[in-house]
C-alpha cells in the first residue's frame, strides 16, 4: 500500500504539520512501510463484527452539576507563549 | 552509598519500616535516593530533573515525566513542552503526596510515551543499569532504569501498549499496567486515550502492589474511571495450588522470541508447576497476527487527536509565523520529533475521508475480536503466562532507524492492552546476563490474582536482580 507524496502533503497539511522537502521525502517511504504492514487488519471479514471503542463497560458516568473554584486566571495563563489583557495573544489569521 | 541505607537494595516496604522504626528520617532518606542520583544518573540519565525535599513525611518516589506535578516541569519527553510547569497535579502525583511520598524527581520517557526504548526522547535516551551500551526499554525506560539502579525505591509509568511492563522487564523490575479505568488519568500527558493507563514500577510484587493501593479507585476528575470491585491485598502465599494457567500456543510459536528468553520462561513454568499450578496451552488465534496492527492504527489516531492541543497558544513551544496557521504549523514541525510526527501522520490518514472505514473501523472491529478471544480463553485459565518482551535489552540504536522494529517490541504486551486487561511483569530469570521477564495477564480486575500468582514465584525464584556490575 504506497502512499504518495501528494498525499503525504496533504495530511501534513490537515496535521498542521509544516515538514520541510527532506522529511517529506523520508516520511513517504516509512508510511508507506507502515501502512503495508498494518493493512493487514484488511484480511479479515468483519462485516458482522461490532466496533470497540473504549474497553470498560462504563456509560454516561455523569458528574454531579456542583459548582466549584476553576484555576486562577494567572495560572491559567502562565504557561502561554504571548498573553495581553488576560488573553491569548497568537498572529492575525490572514 | 549512603551510610543509612542501602538503595540499590531497599525495597519500598523496608524503606517505610526503616521510618517507622526511627532508623531513618523522611528527609535522611530522599537524601540517600538523591545521593545515588549524583553518583549513578551522569551515566544513566533516568532523571530529566530532581526535586528537593519538600517536608513529606514518606518514602521517596519517581514519576515518570507524563504526570504532571505543580511547580515542577514536566516535558513528556518534548521539545514542545521543554519549559512546561504544571499548575495543577495530576491525581495520581496528588495520591502519592497525600499518602505522604516524596517525590524525588521526573524520569525519562520516549516523547510523548511513544517508543520501546526512551531513545526517542528529546532529551537523550536513558541507559540499561545491566549494560549502559543497551536500552532500558520504553516508553517508561527512565523509571524501570531509576528503580533497578537504586535511585528510587518505587516509580509511577505509564502503559499505552506495552511502556510500564517491557522496561520492566528489560531493567528486572516487576511493573503493572492496571486494568483499564482502574487509576485515574487526570493531569497525564495524553498519548491514546482508549489504552492509556498509568501504574507502578518496583523491586517486588508486594511493592506494587502498595503503590497500586495507594494511586487506584474512583476520581472525580476523570469519568472513565472506575472503583475497585475488592480491595487490594498484599500477596503472602508461596503457593499456586490449582492456580490455572494458560500458555497461547500462537505466542510460543513466533520465531521473534529469543532462545535465552524462551528458555527462562519455560523454566519459570515448570516451577509453577512445582508449586501447584495446573499449566496448559491456550488459544489466542487473533492477537499476536493482528494486534500490532490494530495497535499500529488505534493508538496513532487516538494521538492525532490528542498531540493536536498542541498550537504554540495557550502553553509549551511557540516559533514565529506571519499568520495564526503558519506560526502553529512551523511550532509544531519545530516541537515535535521524528516518532510523534510519524504518528500524528499516520493517524492522521487512518481517520481521513475515505480511509476511516477501512483503517481506523476495521481496527476498532479487530479490537473487538481481542476483547472477546482473550474472554474465551479466561473461561478455561484464570491467568494467561507469556513472555513480557521477546527479546533481552538491545544495544542502543539498534532499531532506532526501523520503525517497524521498533514496535515489533511490543508484540507479546499489546494484546490484552487493546482488550482492556492487567498485566503483570515479574523477572524470572536471565539471558545473556540480562533480565528477561514474565508477563501475567487476567481478566479486568483480576490484579489479586496477579499479585498473588507473581508474589509466589518471586519467591521461588529468588533472583538477585541488582545490577551485576553495581553489586
Amino acid at each position: 500500500m504506497a502512499i504518495t507524496r501528494e498525499q503525504v502533503l496533504h495530511v501534513a497539511q490537515l496535521a498542521r504539520l509544516e515538514l520541510g522537502e527532506a522529511e517529506l521525502e523520508r516520511l513517504t517511504g516509512e508510511l508507506g512501510a507502515i501502512l503495508d504492514a498494518v493493512s493487514k487488519v484488511a484480511e479479515l471479514d468483519l462485516a458482522d463484527v461490532p466496533p470497540t471503542s473504549h474497553p470498560l463497560a462504563v456509560v454516561n458516568a455523569w458528574a454531579e452539576d456542583e459548582p466549584h473554584a476553576s484555576l486562577p486566571l494567572e495560572d491559567v495563563v502562565r504557561n502561554a507563549p504571548a498573553v495581553e489583557g488576560g488573553l491569548f495573544r497568537v498572529p492575525p489569521t490572514t | 552509598m549512603s551510610a543509612l541505607v542501602d538503595t540499590l537494595r531497599t525495597t519500598a516496604e523496608e524503606a517505610l519500616g526503616l521510618l517507622e522504626r526511627g532508623d531513618v528520617s523522611a528527609a535522611e532518606l530522599h537524601a540517600a535516593y538523591l545521593d545515588a542520583i549524583g553518583e549513578r544518573d551522569g551515566e544513566l540519565h533516568a532523571y530529566l530533573r530532581t526535586a528537593d525535599y519538600d517536608g513529606a513525611s514518606g518514602i521517596p518516589i519517581a514519576l515518570k515525566d507524563v504526570i504532571s506535578t505543580k511547580g515542577l516541569g514536566t516535558t513528556a519527553g518534548s521539545k514542545i513542552l521543554e519549559h512546561y510547569v504544571p499548575v495543577f497535579d495530576a491525581t495520581v502525583a496528588a495520591r502519592c503526596r497525600e499518602s505522604g511520598l516524596s517525590v524525588l524527581g521526573k524520569t525519562n520517557t520516549d516523547e510523548f510515551a511513544m517508543g520501546s526504548s526512551t531513545e526517542n526522547s528529546a532529551f537523550g535516551p536513558s541507559r540499561n543499569p545491566w549494560d549502559p551500551s543497551r536500552v532500558p526499554g520504553g516508553s517508561g525506560g527512565g523509571t524501570a532504569s531509576a528503580v533497578s539502579a537504586g535511585l528510587a525505591p518505587w516509580g509511577l509509568g505509564s502503559d499505552t501498549g506495552g511502556s510500564i511492563k517491557q522496561p520492566s522487564a528489560l531493567c528486572g523490575n516487576v511493573g503493572l499496567r492496571p486494568t483499564y479505568g482502574t487509576v485515574s488519568r487526570y493531569g497525564i500527558v495524553a498519548f491514546a486515550s482508549s489504552l492509556d493507563q498509568v501504574g507502578p514500577v518496583a523491586k517486588t510484587v508486594r511493592d506494587t502492589a502498595l503503590l497500586y493501593r495507594i494511586v487506584s479507585g474512583r476520581d472525580p476528575s476523570d469519568s472513565t474511571t472506575v472503583e475497585l470491585p475488592e480491595a487490594v491485598e498484599l500477596p503472602t502465599a508461596d503457593r499456586l495450588d490449582g492456580l490455572r494457567v494458560g500458555v497461547p500456543r500462537q505466542a510460543m510459536a513466533l520465531e521473534a522470541i529469543e532462545p535465552g528468553v524462551r528458555a527462562a520462561f519455560e523454566h519459570v513454568l515448570r516451577l509453577a508447576e512445582e508449586l501447584g499450578a495446573r499449566v496448559s496451552e491456550c488459544e489466542l488465534p487473533i492477537s499476536y497476527d493482528y494486534g500490532m496492527p490494530c495497535y499500529y492504527l488505534i493508538a496513532p489516531a487516538e494521538a492525532s487527536s490528542n498531540l493536536a492541543r498542541y498550537d504554540g497558544v495557550r502553553y509549551g513551544l511557540r516559533s514565529e509565523g506571519e499568520t495564526y496557521r503558519a506560526m502553529v504549523e512551523r511550532t509544531r514541525d519545530d516541537g515535535f520529533g521524528d516518532e510523534p510526527k510519524r504518528r500524528i501522520m499516520l493517524g492522521t490518514y487512518a481517520l481521513s475521508a475515505g480511509y476511516y472505514d477501512a483503517y481506523y473501523g476495521q481496527a476498532q472491529r479487530v479490537r473487538t475480536l481481542l476483547v472477546r478471544e482473550h474472554a474465551a480463553a479466561f473461561e478455561d485459565v484464570e491467568v494467561i503466562a507469556t513472555p513480557t518482551s521477546p527479546t533481552v535489552a538491545f544495544p542502543i540504536g539498534d532499531k532506532a532507524a526501523d520503525p517497524l522494529a521498533m514496535y515489533a517490541c511490543d508484540l507479546l504486551t499489546i494484546p490484552s492492552c487493546l482488550a482492556g486487561l492487567p498485566g503483570l511483569s515479574v523477572p524470572c530469570g536471565f539471558s545473556e546476563g540480562l533480565p528477561v521477564g514474565l508477563q501475567l495477564l487476567a481478566p479486568q480486575f483480576g490484579e489479586n490474582t496477579l499479585f498473588r500468582a507473581g508474589h509466589a514465584l518471586e519467591q521461588a525464584l529468588d533472583l538477585d536482580l541488582v545490577p551485576e556490575r553495581l553489586r
